[in-house]
């Protein structure tokens, strides 16, 4: 930015009443730095509302019990826990990247390093894919999945992995694009061949923006509720650690526990609303401070795209 | 944006065995780039296939009403359709409509401000807190919205609905306002929707060359006046881009909503201040409850008519977008 934006140059000329309406064109200046500035802060005001907001409700519960204990076999009754839907939300999350990351991966290679007319219509579909709503992706999985092999975790790890697939893609696919071409140039150079310069020296390059973006999908399919509701179904009574039963999750937790009538319900879902809001912000936030570390893509990855 | 691709010169001498690995990886990589397209194609066929039990039962004509009555469904007869649809594609496009109204003119204000007014040290930080409010889960939007937001609205809500007397207004607003409504939805999902299109804003205004926005301040414009000769004019479409894509990501928008709308599956609401449902917030609450007669399949009705929804604004977004972002290449 240069320094001459900020400087007023009206402010110089002697006398402002000399021009009609100067005084009007100054006030609506003032008065609309103040509009922009009011919504800039109201807009902050609202994040920092919700997060204390959480914060204040789940502290009341939150501890030891909660994150080592299952809820009450009766939800209306106090104490109990999360943990169960804390390991089913690491096992269906961790499908989920199991899965989508080697197919992500692999389609932003070919979107970017081989291109041509398949590589145009992915990259279209791959926006178009991220606008599916994730209820939609969870009616996939439950009529090509679950109506054959019935409610579990594999399910919701599948669609979970379908969520996840169009944002590691998108990511991918801008890491490899900030890899400076010098770089392959002067691998082909030296005799290596494609595949050996993709797997030796492209990614590695951008390996890191790569990470970023892949936590950032795992951040954000680890708090999608609705496709889960159609695939894993929640199992709000025991711990379960085979990924081919129903298996409950931290936000299948909250949701059942939010929109039950009773005090102690809703006192478990808070303390999970903060720890989930605690782990998807820790992703988010180390993501970002991984990306800012890092030469390649500093500003791209972290903001959400279209 | 088709950047030139590299390839290795091709020396035949030597390693065919080099060149049949690439021939592999070129496949597999193929292959995955594959899966999204059949993706998006199952998507398509299996909701039609699940979904087509209650259309050719019915007719796919008689979804068009406004009452979603599973329980006077009867297997053995096709009229009336207990299963209208009519109401969750309103309730989705005026939820959604809702959030754009406010999400909007706010994402235009924020973004101004960061790209334009904003001390050069503080742009970084004011970006990602607006991006940060696109981390926090669908559901912990809905638990505090429905604790911490609809109280909050409370007072707006009944202050709105005592207006009464003015032709349309009086009838969009008509109470009575008990929180769980169209309304209370739609301030949630303008909040969900605020980083994305505050974040194709800021990319847009961004474009705006400064040699322009110099010369505007030179003839002594006020940094407002340079806002809107110099930034505003050429981010309309941009603006509009932006507006439609927050749109399709708030027509799709499930948990949140479902816990805030008051999920009333029987009429059209007479205005926003009153109970009504979306596609998706019938598709989570019936979903695995679903036990009448074609009911689950007429929900993947739903689902398929969501689907082709999305599917046409995140297009038409999608294309206004590229093409600004063709004009700024």
């Amino acid at each position: 930015m240069s320094t001459t934006i900020d400087e007023e140059p009206l402010k110089e000329l002697p006398e402002l009443d000399t021009f009609p309406g100067e005084r009007r064109r100054q006030i609506t200046n003032v008065l609309m730095h103040a509009v922009l500035l009011l919504v800039m802060i109201a807009t902050v005001g609202v994040l920092v509302w919700l997060l204390v907001y959480v914060a204040g409700q789940g502290l009341k519960y939150l501890g030891p019990e909660f994150l080592t204990q299952t809820p009450p076999g009766n939800p209306s009754q106090p104490g109990g826990g999360f943990l169960n839907g804390i390991i089913g939300s690491l096992i269906t999350t961790g499908i989920a990247t199991l899965l989508s990351m080697p197919i992500g991966i692999a389609a932003a290679i070919y979107l970017v390093e081989y291109g041509g007319q398949l590589a145009r219509v992915t990259r279209f579909l791959t926006d178009i894919l991220v606008g599916v709503p994730t209820i939609v992706t969870g009616a996939l999985v439950y009529a090509m999945w679950v109506v054959f092999f019935g409610f579990s975790g594999i399910a919701g790890g599948i669609a979970l992995g379908l969520v996840m697939l169009p944002l590691v893609i998108r990511s991918t696919e801008e890491m490899l694009r900030l890899v400076p071409r010098e770089l392959r140039e002067a691998s082909f150079a030296l005799g290596a061949s494609k595949a050996g310069t993709i797997l030796s020296i492209v990614l590695p390059t951008a390996s890191s923006g790569i990470i970023t973006g892949i936590m950032l999908a795992f951040a954000r399919a680890m708090g999608e509720t609705a496709p889960l509701l159609l695939t894993a179904l929640g199992n709000d009574l025991f711990i379960e650690l085979n990924p081919t039963k129903r298996m409950s999750t931290l936000s299948l937790q909250i949701f059942s526990n939010a929109i039950t009538g009773y005090k102690a319900a809703q006192a478990r879902a808070w303390a999970g609303a903060l720890t989930l809001v605690a782990i998807v912000l820790i992703f988010t936030l180390a993501a970002r401070w991984i990306a800012s570390r890092t030469s390649v893509g500093r500003a791209r990855l972290t903001e959400p795209r279209a | 944006m088709t950047a030139e691709l590299l390839s290795p010169p091709d020396t035949s001498e030597g390693s065919s065995d080099g060149r049949f690995t690439d021939g592999l990886f070129l496949r597999v990589m193929a292959a995955a780039a594959l899966t999204v397209i059949a993706v998006l194609v199952a998507t398509a066929v299996f909701l039609l296939i699940r979904a087509w039990p209650a259309l050719s039962h019915y007719g796919p004509l008689s979804f068009f009403h406004a009452r979603w009555a599973p329980s006077e469904a009867v297997a053995t007869s096709s009229t009336p359709n207990p299963y209208g649809i009519l109401q969750f594609i309103y309730g989705t496009v005026v939820t959604s409509l809702v959030a754009m109204v406010i999400a909007v003119p706010v994402a235009i204000a924020v973004a101004l401000y960061i790209t334009n007014l904003s001390p050069a040290v503080l742009r970084r930080p004011l970006s990602s807190l607006v991006d940060l409010l696109a981390a926090i889960p669908s559901v912990v939007y809905g638990f505090w919205g429905v604790f911490a937001l609809i109280p909050a609205l409370g007072p707006i809500g009944r202050g709105l609905t005592s207006v009464s007397g003015i032709p349309v207004i009086g009838w969009l607003f008509q109470g009575p306002f008990f929180g769980y409504s169209v309304f209370a939805a739609g301030v949630v999902l303008a909040i969900m929707v605020l980083p994305i299109v505050t974040a194709i804003c800021r990319e847009v205004f961004d474009t705006a060359p400064a040699a322009e926005k110099e010369a505007a301040l030179a003839v002594g414009a006020t940094k407002w006046e340079m806002l809107r000769i110099a930034v505003l004019p050429r981010s309309r479409s941009g603006i509009i881009g932006a507006a439609i894509l927050g749109l399709g990501r708030a027509f799709g928008e499930t948990i949140a909503v479902t816990m805030l709308i008051g999920n009333n599956v029987l009429t059209i609401p007479h205005g926003i201040m009153r109970a009504g449902a979306t596609m998706p917030s019938v598709i989570a609450n019936e979903f695995t409850e679903a036990n009448q007669p074609f009911h689950l399949d007429s929900l993947f009705v739903v689902a398929f008519g969501l689907l082709l929804l999305s599917l046409l604004v995140n297009m038409t977004g999608k294309r206004i977008v590229g093409r600004v972002s063709e004009h700024i290449a």
